[in-house]
């Protein structure tokens, strides 16, 4: 064990039903250090913080604050031990001012003392130079300042340890800096901070350690300034680079002289940034990138699932507008999102019911499918898709995460899209299964359809895609194709150039 | 020169923005029932008849305000209201003491919220449903008490229910050359005495900011330490207990009890809340906008009736009315207000 370790977490064991979030983490945080946290997504990077923040209670391990043992039973605890939280949703109330929410709660006194919290309140924010007045109501400041508050909330409670939980990811590049600059402060005034993000370049701008982690393990704890960024992505990822290498090549197709379905030009939305995107009939392409680069924001872009606020979108040669699915489905599209408990899968109707959805929809509710029709379709991509039910009549909440997947493939396989864009189709799913959708998309680009497959899984998007898009930082920065379809190639380009 | 400090004017918050709208749309409401009806828009006792018949309204819809500051709702202090009449009538009627009337009037109110608050805060239970529950419990209760109506006859409370404070000056002279004095009930002053202890609770105790934190977003108030299931339970003890005194005041102005007493009362006082700038999905309010909403909501009803058009429907309509205008202009003024900031 360090000695020299302000919070020490000791082999911290963590099991949820079914699954080993955390076996053996080990992490320390020094005084005075900004510690960034990663991982990929099921790396267990939230269930340590939550560990350390009181919501979860670990199964094994220990945790040492300035040496000494310490346990954490709620967010309460925490706090009065000297760790404090700042998520990435702001957690205080909007609708009161910038004081109260930096005192309310924390004293047990009848009368509010509203002048003086004020006063002090005033103090903090000169202090640390947060661009806030005591008086204002918070929900008027930007989110930015608000996220300030909350750390200065943090830092007026003697915090010890202060945990970032993604802290930019809703803030734009000028309020980072803001934000890095008051983190740098508290470094210097010697609080430990910790801080999760998914950014690449804001690890490596602001942050003194890394550890990774993966799969709930422990990979290592590293100097930032001594891990090139290719590394510490492939170590997220978990391949090494000697071994990326070697891998195969996918061989060249003919894609050159086929005609473009889709074309996106400076296309952006809510959510993403504008980019340039083009699919060919016939093609299957890919976003990758790490989570959060903006890959899922941007095929949500393409669909119109988000609001879109600019760009010119031609299918076909035509000029288009596509601002809401039903637009997108109009023209052919179909779009299986990433979360199919939310966005896709209804879990109380039936297998039969998922699966006429999306047709019902492009038909319009004036022209009903019959029940007879229902049914046949229903059965012939229950047997196509070999979906493992009960019956069509079975709920879809009722089957494992493979088989939910396929009755989603189905719904959209039955209104015969040219362009289907698949985000992580086989995320969560058996190995089986996650060939066969595989298989299912090349055999539909043979049938002249165009797909876009997103997953995080790196191998399984060279095995399908002729072409891959790589974003990182919700940029696209790269695209490869043919002989440049390698892993290395790959995370070299997700990690940036300067490896 | 005098060296002028002036301090620096935060922009209003959302609480302070819906009452001053409030207020200046009764004022000028007001002022035009003064210039185009006249009658007896003239007269102070004007506004002093909407208070001595609405006190127990204002008393109601201060708790409402508690509670829907909370983010919560109580749709039983109605039947709750006319619960209390009915008890301390009877009580009153068989011999019972002046004093200990009032104390049941608490007792009655105060088990209300106890119960009601425990359900909703500690065992969760949607609050509409459990004040739905709570009201037609009360209204049963009172039937049972009393199918018929019945008149206080205590000789202690009906010399207290005439106390009256008469202010000659603000009175007028009737045609006989008499000058009749504006005259203010007890449960006036009872009712503006419970909205300024509202009032200093809302603002500067612990407890009152703690409604407002909850009913902002009840996830952070949560992790920013306040006891969210206290707090909000507190919200309907409070509530429930001003219904018992609503009930008291109820049955000074009315001096009967009847099942169908404060029927629909609920909702006025509902509607007296919105009015008054509180909105439903908590966090935002003040009871004394609630005040002056529940003086526009009366005084629609008195324009109402002076323009002649005395059938009760148009009384309905125009509150209808009234309280989708002021709902559409909360979420006009706050819809602005959020598109403000992002850009």
């Amino acid at each position: 064990m360090q000695e020299n370790c302000l919070l020490q977490m000791h082999h911290i064991d963590k099991t949820f039903p079914g699954v080993k979030a955390l076996s053996g983490v080990d992490f320390c945080l020094r005084k005075g250090e900004i510690h960034a946290l990663m991982g990929e997504n099921g790396a267990g990077k939230s269930t340590l913080i939550k560990i350390l923040t009181g919501v979860y209670q670990m199964d094994g391990g220990e945790i040492r604050l300035e040496g000494q043992p310490v346990v954490i039973k709620s967010p309460q605890d925490a706090g009065n031990n000297g760790i404090s939280t700042v998520y990435q949703e702001i957690t205080l109330c909007p609708n009161i001012t910038v004081a109260e929410n930096m005192f309310i709660g924390r004293d047990s006194s009848f009368f509010v003392k509203k002048k003086e919290r004020e006063k002090r309140a005033d103090e903090i924010l000169t202090k640390l130079g947060i661009p806030a007045r005591s008086t204002m109501q918070l929900g008027s400041c930007s989110l930015a300042v608000q996220q300030m508050v909350a750390i200065a909330r943090a830092v007026d409670m003697k915090c010890k340890v202060l945990i970032l939980d993604e802290p930019t990811s809703s803030l734009d590049d000028k309020e980072v800096n803001m934000l890095f600059d008051l983190m740098r402060d508290l470094k210097s005034k010697g609080v430990g901070i910790i801080f999760v993000t998914h950014f690449l370049e804001q690890v490596y701008e602001v942050s003194d350690r890394i550890t990774v982690l993966r799969n709930g393990e422990l990979v290592g704890e590293y100097l930032t300034q001594e891990l090139p960024q290719v590394e510490l992505v492939s170590k997220m990822i978990g391949k090494e680079l000697e071994e990326l290498s070697s891998l195969g090549e996918t061989e060249e197709t003919g894609d050159e002289e086929k005609e473009d379905f889709y074309v996106a030009k400076g296309l952006s939305s809510s959510d993403a940034l504008a980019f340039d995107f083009n699919i060919k009939k016939g093609e299957v392409n890919g976003f990758t990138g790490l989570l959060g680069s903006g890959r899922s924001e941007s095929v949500r872009a393409i669909f119109g699932a988000d609001k879109v606020t600019g760009g010119n979108v031609k299918i076909k040669g035509k000029n288009v507008k596509i601002t809401k699915p039903i637009d997108a489905m109009k023209h052919g599209i179909g779009y299986l999102a990433e979360d199919r408990k939310r966005d896709g899968i209804i879990a109380e109707l039936s297998v039969r019911e998922n699966i006429i959805l999306a047709l019902q929809v492009m038909n319009g509710m004036f022209k009903p499918i019959s029940r007879s029709e229902a049914e046949t379709f229903a059965d012939e991509y229950i047997k196509v898709l070999n979906i493992k039910t009960a019956s069509r009549e079975t709920p879809v909440g009722s089957l494992s995460g493979g088989n939910q997947q396929k009755v989603i493939l189905a719904r959209w396989l039955l209104t015969h899209p040219d362009y289907l864009i698949l985000d992580e189709p086989t995320r969560g799913i058996d190995v089986g299964t996650k060939l066969e959708i595989q298989k299912l998309v090349l055999k539909l680009a043979e049938e002249g359809v165009s797909v876009t497959f997103i997953s995080s899984e790196v191998e399984e998007m060279l095995r399908t895609c002729s072409r891959l898009i790589v974003m990182r930082d919700r940029h696209i920065v790269g695209e490869l194709k043919g002989k440049e379809l390698t892993q290395t190639q790959v995370m070299k380009t997700i990690a940036g150039g300067d490896a | 020169m005098a060296n002028f400090k002036f301090k620096r004017k935060e922009p209003l918050t959302d609480t302070g923005l819906l009452m001053t709208i409030t207020i200046c749309i009764f004022v000028v409401m007001y002022l035009l029932a003064m210039l185009l009806l006249q009658g007896g828009f003239l007269h102070a006792q004007q506004i002093f008849d909407m208070l001595n018949d609405n006190a127990s309204l204002i008393i109601v819809s201060c708790g409402l305000t508690i509670v829907m500051i909370g983010g919560g709702i109580d749709i039983s202090v109605g039947a709750v209201t006319s619960l209390t009449v009915m008890s301390c009538v009877l009580y009153l009627n068989n011999g019972g003491n002046l004093f200990v009337s009032v104390l049941l009037a608490l007792g009655i109110g105060l088990a209300f919220g106890l119960v009601q608050g425990f359900l909703i805060s500690y065992l969760e239970i949607q609050p509409f449903i459990v004040t739905l529950a709570g009201m037609f419990f009360a209204r049963g209760m009172t039937t049972i008490l009393s199918v018929n109506p019945q008149k206080a006859d205590h000789a202690a409370f009906a010399a207290l229910r005439d106390i009256k404070i008469e202010i000659p000056w603000l009175g007028y002279v009737a045609k006989n050359g008499n000058v009749v004095p504006a005259r203010i009930e007890l449960g006036v002053v009872v009712a503006l005495l419970c909205v300024a202890l509202v009032f200093v609770l809302l603002r500067f105790i612990s407890l009152g900011r703690g409604f407002y934190a909850i009913g902002g977003n009840w996830q952070s108030a949560l992790m920013l330490g306040i006891n969210v299931k206290r707090t909000r339970f507190m919200s309907y003890v409070i509530c429930g207990l001003l219904s018992g005194i609503s009930g008291y005041v109820f049955m000074m102005h009315t001096g009967a009890g009847n099942a169908t007493n404060a029927a629909g009362m609920e909702m006025n006082a509902i509607a007296s809340s919105i009015i008054g700038g509180t909105l439903l999905t908590g966090g935002v309010g003040n009871v004394i906008g609630t005040l002056f909403g529940t003086l526009t909501l009366t005084t629609i009803k008195k324009i109402v009736v002076s323009s002649g058009l005395n059938d009760p429907w148009w009384q309905s309509i125009t509150t209808g009315g009234m309280l989708c205008f002021f709902i559409l202009l909360q979420s006009v003024v706050l819809g602005r207000r959020a598109k403000k900031k992002q850009s």
